[in-house]
């Protein structure tokens, strides 16, 4: 047993404080969290995102009107960088046992989160006095927040992949009907569309990231029509392989043929894939649901639909944002209830956090008239029932090896570089050593 | 030094009349009493922050060590077994390589032309020094994204509309196309760092003496024989230096990559320095990361320990 000493972040806090009392930090002050000094009687709790851009915005907004409610507590939030530097960074915080209050996480890096011992479990009386339940979420996105009869995560969102269309180039093509997409099912029918859209604006008929930095949308474009034919990458345990060659292949040489065709753009990185669709170039855009705020802000004429369903059934590949606890030795009291207090908040305001797309998880939520009101986002809610999320495995879900590696492979498949049988070879050779490297996370419950 | 370090010291008188400005034995040996002092900040940092690290990598890359730090068990050398036989392993390490033979041999190249003309141009001088070696003063992040955003894009970027104006629209995709990517990221590169090499040139080439070439000059030595039996001969040390270092330099790269294409597309770019964040920091397996960091240390210490055994043998060659 070490006797318990003078942490240094209270040194640090101790020192700041002094500092600041003696105003000799106020130019400094504009760029520290707000409210970062607890008034007395106040809970000091602290909170980790990922959320940037429009996502950012929205979160902000949320937390300055969960301040205005809750003056007992002082929230002290932090917005890191997206991907794996915050996994990184989250993990470290919960090994030491010294992690902030609450933090996001995407819910298929879950198990890879080590359960149990980087994170803590809900208490769910303390949530259901706050008036959220398990009934109030999808069974299967709850379920997915759970390892060994706990509650490590609480669903916030469903961010799908969704398909963005020019309204104003698809009225010219005939492709619209009563201010709406037509339905289209089946690839030809999807091909067809694209052709119809190539004719009347002389581009390919849709855009989407094929290659760059981290570049994973063919990793999500695989996923979503793969999880149409009704495979699984992974079994269910996120065990074994299961990829079936069959059905992986029907979608691979189906995206080299849209490219070959000339029916999408082929060399194209994200921020260049935002900005030809933007630039009223192509019909289409394939893409995470969270780049709404992006096109409205332009003033595109655009919408936005569940992707059709082109290989059966309409799935599509999505994660979830959650809530988590990250590993405190001290975890209890005061900022434990704070914590659950906000994630409870969060959840029922969850209306302002849709304005950037995301699909809430919080059912009530989902029924409320502001939800309804906002256009074009009600109009893909019932895709909540059909997201396809990775199977749970320690190098699965966002920003994951999984995506970045399978990304890399996939976009070789658009781009040219690799055929869609090299591309299946490499893929499963790089699942099996996945699979085959020990979890390097393990937690208690996995 | 003297091996007699009890010895009574010498008269001063003595060591005065054949060196002045030397300092006597009981004095020198003070200094280095001193001298223990004054280096041992510099070699405790030295130890914290190299030697240590250095030890404990090795032992972690025998342990299944993950990202948080505790949980890693001894798996003695799995990691490099495992390491040889990741296709991707090599795939980074060819890269890499690539990428450093790719570099080097402008580098060089360049950075000799460049102090060449320096040299010769005598007016204005401190401009061209400043213009050749200012780039080299930008952090990595900043060129990049110089590079990224406003020269290398396609359609608008300061490459494109270059050609365009001599009536080539070639519509290159200089950081997206796998023929063009790591060609990119070495001119950026070059641009970047070939200032350092231009000054040790530069400083080479100040230091050879005028009445060389003045002979030469009365032999009747036109300014092509000067260059090849003066100027060059006389900057072999110095081209020994500049190659290995920038040999060391160019097989640690890492950020430029990083920022421009993140080793895309398709992993064309990715050098093993990336593969060894990719898996510590993406896939929390610090263990197998050390491994394969210690297998691109010891390419990097054969580099840096066979040239100079290379050069010197060529030395001693010369001086037969």
């Amino acid at each position: 047993m070490q006797p318990p000493l003078l942490s240094r972040r209270r040194a640090l806090a101790g020192g700041a404080g002094a500092l600041a009392a003696a105003g000799a930090l106020g130019p400094l002050s504009g760029c520290a969290a707000p409210a970062t000094a607890a008034g007395p009687g106040q809970t000091v709790l602290r909170y980790w995102h990922l959320f940037g851009g429009g996502d950012g915005v929205n979160m902000q907004g949320m937390l300055d009107d969960f301040r205005a409610g809750h003056p007992d507590i002082a929230l002290e939030a932090s917005t890191l960088q997206w991907g794996a530097p915050y996994y990184t960074k989250l993990g470290m915080a919960g090994a030491g046992g010294r992690a902030p209050e609450v933090a996001a996480l995407h819910l298929a890096r879950l198990a890879g989160f080590a359960p149990g011992r980087l994170l803590d479990p809900f208490d769910l009386d303390l949530l259901a006095e706050h008036g959220v339940r398990e009934e109030d979420f999808p069974p299967d996105i709850w379920r997915r927040g759970q390892m060994g009869g706990k509650q490590y995560a609480v669903p916030l969102d469903t961010h799908p992949f969704v398909l963005y269309y020019q309204t104003e180039i698809c009225e010219k093509a005939g492709l619209m009907s009563g201010g709406r997409l037509k339905p289209i099912s089946g690839a030809d029918e999807f091909a067809d569309a694209l052709r119809t859209a190539k004719k009347a604006t002389g581009q390919p008929g849709l855009v989407t990231e094929t290659l760059g930095p981290d570049c994973i949308t063919p990793w999500r474009l695989f996923s979503s029509f793969y999880a149409q034919t009704g495979g699984t990458v992974l079994s269910a345990d996120g065990k074994r392989l299961a990829l079936d060659d069959a059905k992986a292949l029907r979608v691979l040489e189906y995206l080299a043929r849209l490219v070959e065709e000339g029916l999408m753009v082929r060399r194209v990185d994200y921020a260049g894939s935002i900005g030809v669709f933007n630039g009223g170039k192509t019909a289409f855009h394939l893409n995470g649901e969270w780049e709404i705020s992006t096109f409205k802000t332009t003033g595109l004429p655009f919408s936005m639909t569940r992707i059709p369903a082109l290989f059966g059934t309409a799935a599509t590949q999505a994660d979830c944002h959650a809530f988590v606890l990250p590993h405190r030795k001290d975890r209890g009291g005061a900022t434990n209830e704070a914590a659950h207090t906000l994630v409870a908040w969060m959840l029922k305001h969850s209306v302002a956090w849709a304005e950037g797309g995301h699909v809430p998880a919080y059912l009530p939520v989902l029924d409320d008239p502001a939800y309804l009101a906002l256009k074009p986002q009600s109009e893909y809610r019932t895709v909540i029932d059909d997201v396809a999320l990775d199977e749970p495995a320690w190098f699965a879900g966002s920003a994951s090896r999984l995506w970045i590696e399978l990304g890399a492979v996939f976009s070789g498949v658009l781009t040219g570089s690799r055929s869609p049988r090299n591309a299946l070879t490499e893929a499963k050779a790089r699942l099996r050593k996945l699979l085959d490297t020990r979890n390097p996370l393990p937690g208690a419950s996995s | 030094m003297t091996s007699t370090t009890a010895a009574a010291p010498t008269p001063v008188a003595k060591s005065a009349g054949h060196a002045a400005g030397r300092p006597a034995r009981g004095v020198r040996r003070k200094w280095t009493e001193h001298g223990l002092v004054f280096i041992a900040p510099f070699f405790l940092v030295y130890a914290m922050f190299l030697i240590w690290p250095l030890i404990s990598g090795l032992g972690m890359s025998l342990t299944s060590e993950n990202i948080t730090g505790s949980g890693g068990e001894f798996v003695g050398l799995d990691n490099y077994a495992e390491a040889v036989r990741d296709p991707e392993v090599w795939s980074s390490l060819w890269n890499t390589v690539w990428f450093t033979v790719l570099s080097t041999v402008p580098l060089v190249v360049v950075g000799l032309v460049l102090a060449l003309l320096a040299h010769q141009l005598q007016v204005v001088q401190w401009l061209w020094r400043l213009s050749w070696f200012a780039p080299f003063l930008l952090p990595s992040g900043v060129v990049c994204l110089l590079f990224l955003n406003m020269i290398l894009p396609s359609d608008f970027g300061l490459a494109d509309q270059m050609l365009a104006a001599v009536g080539l629209t070639p519509e290159i995709g200089w950081l997206t196309d796998e023929r063009y990517a790591m060609l990119s990221i070495v001119a950026t590169t070059v641009w970047w760092t070939v200032g350092f090499n231009f000054l040790l040139y530069l400083a080479a080439l100040q230091a050879i003496p005028a009445h060389l070439y003045e002979a030469a000059e009365l032999d009747g030595a036109g300014a092509w024989n000067r260059l090849l039996h003066i100027t060059l001969p006389m900057l072999r040390r110095t081209t020994g230096l500049v190659v290995v270092l920038q040999v060391l330099a160019s097989l640690k790269i890492f950020d430029q990559v990083y920022i421009m294409t993140g080793g895309g597309p398709d992993e064309s770019t990715r050098p093993i320095l990336q593969y060894v964040y990719q898996q510590g920091f993406t896939g929390y397996r610090i263990g197998y990361a050390s491994a394969v960091s210690y297998i691109f240390f010891a390419l990097i210490l054969t580099v840096s320990l066979v040239q100079p055994l290379l050069s010197r043998r060529r030395a001693e060659e010369a001086a037969k």
